[in-house]
């Protein structure tokens, strides 16, 4: 029997690849890579968020903030599981992290500089992520498309949060109405970026497209995530920092500008505006909590020990 | 699938309950709101603000740990227990502001009072880690010693003469049940764990050990409400007896701070770091006054 071809015949009729299936080995490097990548993804964007949960300026808005970091930590968690379910280890997908080996989504390294993030992050990067993740729903690897279900629903969720927010903010003050435009404008390139680069020059896509790992190519979902978020900005009152946007009757879609891709590879090469900040923030973290690990290890062993002992007396 | 719709569906809903509603009175549904005859409202309001404050001080404390915890499932962790004390929080503002009857919601109470007319204890302010001030076991040294003393104090308050306050209680016992048993786990892993862990936990209890005597000395207006928390040391030092044993601590001597004139916490007088904490925390929305959110 040909395992290989047996494996393309689950993968093209839509059935699920699970754990105990045999898989070629660069469809579960690939998706351990992957599913690595987003994990990061979760938790170094519970830093820039995080940033504004001791300031919420209500305690509404800093319950509903704290609750939205909580679910990433979250994601974080149920990914990484996804990926021990591969034969990947958290702690050594943790270490990847922190020494810069493996990389997170790039829209964290630009910071976060007013209360209105908060609402565009959860309006433009969560519906970014939601338009990227959806497909992922689908997706040939069991774990990992049901980790994504569960995901997906948390992150719509977010967004309407972060959108009602923005809508909140846009009825108040005046100096708030300015608030939210002024993040639009420096979130909206960035958010259009979270799509990866054109399809002219990504590398990745063929096989993952063949091995149902991606499902729609970036700059199908780039236009997917701008039809979509063109009426909710004129709901909203804002004008996303685009000359060349409009509506192209022909194609039936919206005409967009092209995001800076110099400054998308510079970021992606670790020089973005907070590469840095956020590696060592979860560095910190992880080098302060050894200590702490260490001590729950040694506490459940001498347990476990007495257990055995009680268990022999016994 | 139906996900598929997820993102479009954003502009067609226009109502809000799906993020916590923006009022608070709905949300002990059947409690009496009604001031009763036989409290009086100016020492009811000072409760309130009391045990709204300690919740909301330590509140914003824990929060601190999100995404700086040592385990993802302790960023996980705190920031429930944050939430759990925020709620708290909020329903004991809101009935402050409806008992003093001067049109202040829980906003204007959290963000527009200062520095003095915080009425918290000290112990739930001090800086217990992750930023200076503490560590991971010092957090957990704190947190066992305030949810020991709260479910102490609210035990007794499920029966108070407010039935918004006993509500409070009643519900956040169960809360603080939860985060009694979190502290208690991990002051006995730290204790019992390594040399290194059993010396920080040690050096936890003993930074929080002075501000433990202020938990026990009864203000003017909770004796005058039938609250003395005097009563409450035999109960909480049997849990921490219980706790350090299995944690193969020992039991610091007490060593009260001081009071300024006499005064604490609950007179409105407070610790250095707590100007930074409401600093920090009253910022913005002091800087954009008129706004909603
Ligand atoms: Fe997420
Ligand atoms: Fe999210």
């Amino acid at each position: 029997m040909d395992l290989e071809a047996e494996f393309e015949r689950t993968v093209a009729a839509e059935h699920r690849v699970e754990p105990r299936d045999w898989m070629p080995d660069g469809y579960r490097k690939t998706l351990i890579r992957q599913i690595a990548q987003h994990a990061h993804s979760e938790i170094i964007g519970m830093q820039p968020e995080g940033n504004w949960i001791s300031r919420a300026p209500s305690l509404r808005r800093k319950a509903i903030l704290l609750a939205k970091v909580q679910d990433e930590a979250g994601h974080g968690l149920y990914l990484y599981a996804a990926t021990e379910t591969l034969g990947a280890d958290r702690g050594d997908l943790t270490e990847y992290l922190i020494s810069g080996r493996q990389k997170y989504s790039s829209i964290f390294n630009y910071p976060t500089l007013s209360y209105a993030d908060v609402g565009t992050i959860g309006w433009l990067v969560d519906g970014a992520a939601i338009c990227n993740q959806v497909p992922l729903c689908r997706t040939s690897y069991g774990p990992y498309a049901r980790a994504m279900i569960r995901i997906c629903k948390e992150e719509s969720f977010h967004q309407r949060q972060g959108y009602e927010l923005l809508m909140t903010m846009m009825r108040g003050t005046d100096a708030q109405r300015a608030m939210v435009q002024e993040s639009v404008d420096r979130f909206w390139w960035p958010s259009l970026m979270m799509f990866g680069p054109p399809d002219s020059e990504s590398a990745n896509t063929e096989q993952s497209m063949a091995w149902r790992i991606k499902r729609n190519t970036n700059d199908e979902l780039r236009q997917k995530f701008v039809d979509m978020t063109v009426p909710q900005a004129e709901k909203l009152g804002v004008t996303l920092p685009d000359p060349a946007l409009k509506w192209n009757e022909e194609r039936g879609h919206h005409d967009f500008g092209q995001p800076d891709w110099d400054e998308f590879w510079q970021v992606v090469k670790g020089n973005g505006p907070t590469n840095a900040q956020r590696v060592a923030h979860r560095r910190k973290a992880h080098e302060d909590g050894e200590w702490v690990r260490a001590a729950a290890a040694a506490h459940a062993a001498k347990r476990s020990a007495d257990a055995r002992a009680i268990g022999q007396s016994a | 699938m139906s996900f598929d719709n997820a993102y479009e569906s954003l502009i067609d809903h226009e109502d809000t309950h799906w993020a916590f509603g923006t009022g608070f009175s709905e949300a002990l549904p059947g409690v009496d709101r009604e001031v009763p005859s036989t409290v009086d409202a100016p020492d009811l309001f000072a409760y309130c603000l009391m045990l709204g404050d300690d919740a909301l001080v330590l509140s914003q404390r824990l929060a601190e740990w999100c995404s700086r915890a040592p385990e993802l499932e302790e960023d996980v962790a705190l920031a429930n227990i944050a939430l759990d004390l925020l709620g708290q929080a909020r329903l004991l503002l809101t009935r402050a502001g409806e008992v003093e009857g001067a049109g202040r919601d829980e906003d204007a109470l959290a963000y527009l009072r200062d520095e003095r007319e915080f009425r918290n204890v000290h112990l739930a302010e001090i800086e217990c880690g992750p930023l200076a001030g503490g560590d991971f076991a010092t957090t957990m040294a704190r947190l066992l010693v305030f949810s020991s003393w709260k479910i102490a104090q609210y035990s007794r308050l499920r029966t108070f003469d407010d039935p918004v306050v006993a509500a409070v209680a009643a519900k956040g016992l169960k809360e603080l049940a939860y985060h009694r048993d979190h502290a208690a786990q991990w002051v006995v892993r730290l204790g019992d764990g390594t040399p290194e862990s059993h010396e920080r936990m040690r050096a936890g209890v003993r930074r929080v050990w002075p501000y433990l005597d202020e938990l026990f000395t009864a203000h003017a207006v909770e004796l005058r409400l039938g609250v003395d928390s005097a009563a409450f040391r035999a109960e909480v030092d049997g849990v921490l007896d219980a706790v350090f044993a299995a944690a193969r601590l020992e039991r610091p001597e007490p060593v009260p701070a001081a009071r300024v004139n006499g005064r604490a916490g609950r007179d409105g007088v407070h610790t250095e770091a707590m100007g930074y904490l409401l600093a920090e925390m009253q910022h913005v929305h002091r800087s954009l006054p008129g706004a909603t959110w």
